[in-house]
């Protein structure tokens, strides 16, 4: 089950979906927005999705977990739109014959889709905003130099 | 043959716009692409950043060819979770 959604997650279903009778464990990770930024308060968090790609990337990793664990189902469901603190911004739920194969997956899982699945978060801040990750887009007093000389 | 190119998070917010198109000679590439990206939008990456494509909504290498009717979006750093 892959779910991309503006709605609150409910991280009961996705346990649900692969809670099957030849599982021997349900690892779940939710992913929680956190009210600060290096000692900075975060007032609310802003998700955007390129949704055709982000359900496609999502539906690939799950189907790259199952493979290589043995996995009999993945749940991962992902908000979007504008995130209160402290509610959930991401459920994964892997349903696992053993314990020790869900625990990677799950850790794996994560991972996968903070590197490849197209989805953006923005801190928004009492003073300002940020999207997070893109701080080597930001332009030095040289490239601006260079942009302002015409010559690029 | 033209292209149109989506954008999304900070690329949409530095452009202004969620989509605009370019005009690519044919049997154009993915780094013709982005260098045209460049000159129409000089302050969307600073030019040692790599500006990563998707195609059809899979990740794209420079050396790829483009086709006309692909759907183009330009992808900013991604930071789901």
């Amino acid at each position: 089950m892959i779910e991309l959604t503006s709605q609150t997650l409910d991280p009961d279903k996705f346990t649900s979906a692969v809670r099957l009778s030849t599982n021997g464990a349900v690892v779940t990770f939710l992913g929680t927005t956190r009210d600060n930024f290096e000692g900075k308060g975060v007032l609310t968090l802003e998700y955007e999705a390129f949704d055709e790609m982000a359900v496609k990337k999502l539906e690939e990793v799950r189907q790259e977990l199952m493979a290589e664990f043995g996995l009999d189902d993945v749940a991962i469901g992902h908000r979007t739109g504008t995130v209160a603190i402290g509610e959930i911004s991401l459920v994964v739920a892997v349903g696992s014959p053993h314990r020790k194969e869900g625990f990677y997956a799950c850790h794996k899982a994560v991972d996968r889709i903070k590197e490849v699945v197209p989805i953006w978060k923005k801190e928004v801040y009492e003073d300002g905003s940020r999207w997070v990750a893109c701080e080597d887009h930001e332009f030095t007093h040289e490239h601006e130099a260079a942009l302002q000389g015409g010559d690029g | 043959m033209e292209l149109t190119v989506r954008l999304f998070a900070l690329y949409r917010e530095r452009a202004g716009t969620k989509v605009f198109s370019l005009e690519l000679p044919g049997g154009a590439t993915v780094s013709d692409l982005t260098d045209a990206v460049r000159l129409r939008y000089p302050r969307l990456a600073p030019p040692d950043v790599k500006i990563v494509v998707a195609v059809n909504s899979d990740y794209a290498e420079p050396e790829d060819l483009l086709k006309p009717g692909d759907d183009v979006c330009l992808i900013p750093p991604v930071s789901g979770g």
